[in-house]
């Protein structure tokens, strides 16, 4: 009888470690820097890393929702590249030397943004049509307009770097409510609007169903292309706000911006326990699997690990984290 | 002396967390016999099998092949020391042809200068003179897609004949064989048993073991109940123990009086050439249409086209009187149409979801308010209260589907139907692969339906069942309504003949 009750408990214990190996992850991982060195923890390097944070956060968002419904985005990292410089060609300083629209007057703040957030809408609402109605393998279609992103941010910019952005632009980023930064009240407002939208509306549940079995979706009468369009829709525009904000916290854009930040995103959500078969993911984990990566490269920084054995231990961090957190689903022998 | 026992499985035990699936468990078969393995879903038997497969490992107990106490570490092994299995879910590789997955990991190779290449003249020999043996009519240079599901089933099991194995395992090999079928797979049991192979049977369908089988072993909830000689049964005997409780009745006793017309079908037929054409039937309020024919009559197919999902080139749909357009299941569902599909796994559960969540999934519109929020409380209470008069065993609604049990989990795809308030249910095979009990209960649940004034169309292939439980029986062949029968006068040969017709 004994021997039953400890197994139970045992049993407990071990589920809850792997319900909760994530979060643990990132606590040890926490942990461990700081005590590595001291200046890890303090409180201008841990507010550094939440900044960097949210914009990644924002990304990871829109990537989580897409990966739930057995897709992938491949876009996201040159549409959040192109719509950083078109927020930033229109927030120059009327009195800088290379400003890109030489007549284009001073603009209110909300209509750069939003234009940067419509151009991720459209290229979204474009991935999703094309997975929708052409039957296109999510891979292929985001590739092309992940490329096609990219060649228009190098036309519109001719490859030139754009500075000199507005003051009132950069504060958008740096500055902070009641000593919280923006970005970070912006990311967790993004954050609770997500998590409402995944948790709390028809719309989501049928992002899980469609991850979950998309035949069975489409018996039960869910809108498979409607729901498809919108997710991707949806990533596109966060993709296109996550721009607008990089831009004004790095103060200027590139065409090159942006690189790969798709592959981190997606990497952030698997850590963050998002299946790669679909069906499965919650807006805390992935919250978790981006905190992961930016203490991790904090981290590393800090600790003076060279940039080159950064990339090597990431992707071992990667994999192992991944190899733990899906011992969940392995069916147990 | 030679063994008695080909096969002996002694008090095997085995435990998952929080579940003892195999309580001491015994197993002896005999060489040159049929050895049926009967209990209801959750009794343990692919468990016990998966222990002899090396798939699980057993806790406690022993196991000894021919004489010798062996320990299989995958079923590759058990394959090279002659016991093969066919398996429930057949999972060939589709892409590759009939003959590239019967000999899969032991081509026959000849050497070009040293380098093996594989030999496809000889497998295809090997295979033709397999099939030639084994009265299988199907070309071994097939690409598996192109097989319909009951030539997978036979070619699954011309590959485990082709092991020469010395125990041979079936679990439910006729789940998607036509009666001739089932007919061929018997005359090829026989004569395996007459090369004194074994065979472990395990079947849900009672008449097939009474056919074939010379012992049968009984388990209930991971317990072993007994073994029998089949001669000493009767079907009533091995039903009771097999809930452990008697079971007087396998259908309910039906009151539902057939009302008005609430479907018209008129003329129907399909884009596709091959399938289904000039279909016209009527169904009535509180009338259980069953559907019967072979495999490959287009049941299925039709139902489909009728809920939206395929395309149909001309003909009528009237609903209550009036006609309908429906072009996908939005519409269907509109329509007051409830589909509960054939195949549960590819297009019923979504496995990683809830039980709510897969209850609802078809009625969130039902639970929004301002628009577009869910209003969780009362949508949960709803779930509550249906999983309570259904009696879906599950330890809550916030468990993930896939945790279920055969049966629960197809209770749990009617309340998803039932939750979307329909008038017109379709089911198809609405029983397959559910033991007794949760069959008897979603017989239940049919009655009530059509106590209720609802109409309901049944596509079955299981006999008893279509007998048992029609008011009215269309029978349909090679696509076409082959004929009419009123349950009342329905019987076996009858609709075999319809079901034959045009073949």
């Amino acid at each position: 009888m004994e021997s039953t009750i400890n197994k139970t408990k045992g049993f407990v214990i071990r589920d809850l470690a792997s319900r909760y190996a994530i979060y643990l992850v990132l606590f040890a991982l926490f942990i461990g820097i700081g005590l590595i060195d001291k200046n890890f923890f303090s409180i201008n390097n841990v507010r550094n890393i939440l900044i960097i944070a949210s914009v990644r956060v924002i990304i990871a968002l829109g990537e989580g929702g897409v990966l739930i419904t057995h897709g992938v985005d491949l876009s996201a990292g040159r549409v959040v590249g192109l719509t950083a410089c078109i927020a930033a060609s229109m927030l120059q300083r009327s009195d800088y030397a290379y400003k890109m629209f030489e007549k284009l007057p001073q603009l209110p703040l909300w209509i750069p943004i939003l234009l940067a957030v419509c151009v991720g809408l459209i290229i979204g609402i474009l991935n999703g049509a094309t997975i929708a109605f052409l039957k296109l393998p999510p891979f292929i279609a985001t590739l092309g307009t992940m490329v096609i992103a990219y060649g228009i941010a190098c036309i519109y910019t001719n490859a030139q770097p754009i500075g000199g952005l507005r003051d009132d632009f950069t504060r958008l980023a740096s500055g902070s409510v009641i000593s919280i930064p923006n970005l970070i009240i912006i990311a967790l407002i993004v954050a609770c609007i997500i998590w409402f939208i995944l948790n709390k509306t028809p719309f989501g549940k049928y992002i899980y169903a469609i991850g979950g079995n998309p035949n069975a979706a489409m018996v039960s009468g869910v809108n498979i292309n409607r729901t498809l369009i919108s997710v991707y829709a949806l990533a596109g525009a966060l993709y296109g706000l996550a721009g607008a904000l990089l831009a004004a916290r790095t103060g200027g854009a590139t065409n090159n911006y942006g690189l790969s930040y798709e592959l981190d995103a997606i990497a952030a959500c698997t850590i963050g326990g998002v299946s790669q078969s679909g069906g499965i993911g919650t807006v805390p984990g992935i919250i978790t699997g981006v905190l992961i990566f930016e203490v991790m490269n904090n981290g590393l920084v800090i600790l003076g690990v060279s940039a080159y054995w950064q990339q090597v231990i990431k992707g071992i961090i990667i994999i192992a984290t991944v190899a733990f957190d899906i011992r969940k689903y392995i069916a147990k022998r | 002396m030679p063994n008695e026992y080909i096969l002996e499985m002694r008090n095997i035990s085995k435990s998952f967390p929080g579940v003892q699936a195999l309580n001491n468990v015994t197993l002896k078969v005999r060489p040159g016999s049929v050895h049926a393995l009967v209990g209801e879903n959750g009794a343990g038997k692919s468990t016990l099998m998966k222990c002899l497969f090396g798939i699980y490992i057993y806790d406690t107990g022993e196991i000894v092949f021919d004489g010798e106490t062996v320990l299989f570490k995958n079923p590759r092994e058990a394959l090279a020391n002659g016991i093969s299995m066919i398996q429930q879910e057949l999972n060939p590789i589709p892409y590759m042809t009939v003959m590239e997955n019967i000999w899969l990991r032991r081509y026959p190779v000849k050497n070009y200068a040293g380098i093996s290449v594989i030999d496809d003249k000889k497998m295809y020999e090997d295979t033709k003179a397999l099939f030639d043996e084994l009265n299988i009519d199907i070309d071994p240079r097939d690409l598996v897609t192109t097989l319909s599901v009951s030539q997978v089933q036979m070619m699954e099991i011309a590959k485990a004949v082709s092991y020469n194995a010395r125990v041979i395992v079936m679990d439910e090999p006729t789940s998607s064989l036509t009666e001739n079928e089932v007919e061929q797979l018997f005359n090829i049991i026989l004569k395996l048993k007459e090369q004194g192979v074994a065979i472990i049977y395990i079947s849900h369908r009672l008449e097939e073991i009474f056919k074939v089988a010379d012992e049968v072993t009984i388990m209930r909830d991971g317990h072993y109940i007994g073994t029998w000689q089949t001669d000493e049964l009767t079907m009533d005997m091995v039903i009771s123990r097999m809930v452990g409780r008697e079971l007087t009745n396998r259908f309910p006793e039906r009151h539902n009086v057939p009302g008005d017309v609430i479907l018209k079908v008129e003329n129907l037929t399909s884009i596709n050439p091959k399938s289904f054409k000039n279909v016209s039937f009527e169904l009535r309020r509180g009338e259980i249409l069953g559907v019967g024919g072979l495999v490959g009559a287009q049941r299925t197919e039709l139902m489909e086209a009728i809920f939206g999902i395929r395309r149909i080139a001309n003909g009528h749909i009237y609903i209550n009187g009036k006609e309908v357009t429906i072009r996908n299941p939005i519409e269907a569902r509109s329509n007051k149409l409830a589909l509960v599909t054939e195949d549960r796994r590819e297009m019923g559960t979504f496995p990683v979801l809830s039980v709510s969540d897969n209850i609802l999934i078809a009625s969130w519109d039902k639970y929004v308010n301002y628009r577009f929020v869910i209003d969780e409380r009362k949508a949960l209470k709803d779930v509550d209260n249906s999983i309570k008069t259904l009696n879906i065993k599950t330890p809550s609604h916030k468990t993930l589907i896939q945790f279920l049990s055969g049966g629960n989990q197809q209770k749990v795809i009617f309340e998803r139907r039932l939750f979307t308030e329909p008038e017109i249910f379709i089911l198809d095979e609405p029983t397959r692969g559910i033991d007794v009990g949760a069959k008897y209960e979603i017989y239940n649940i049919m009655v009530e339906l059509a106590a209720q004034g609802k109409g309901i169309i049944m596509i079955s292939s299981e006999m008893p069942e279509l007998l048992g439980m029609s008011d009215r029986i269309m029978v349909m062949c090679e696509g076409r309504v082959s004929g009419f029968v009123d349950g009342k006068d329905a019987n076996e040969e009858l609709i075999m003949r319809y079901a034959t017709q045009f073949a």
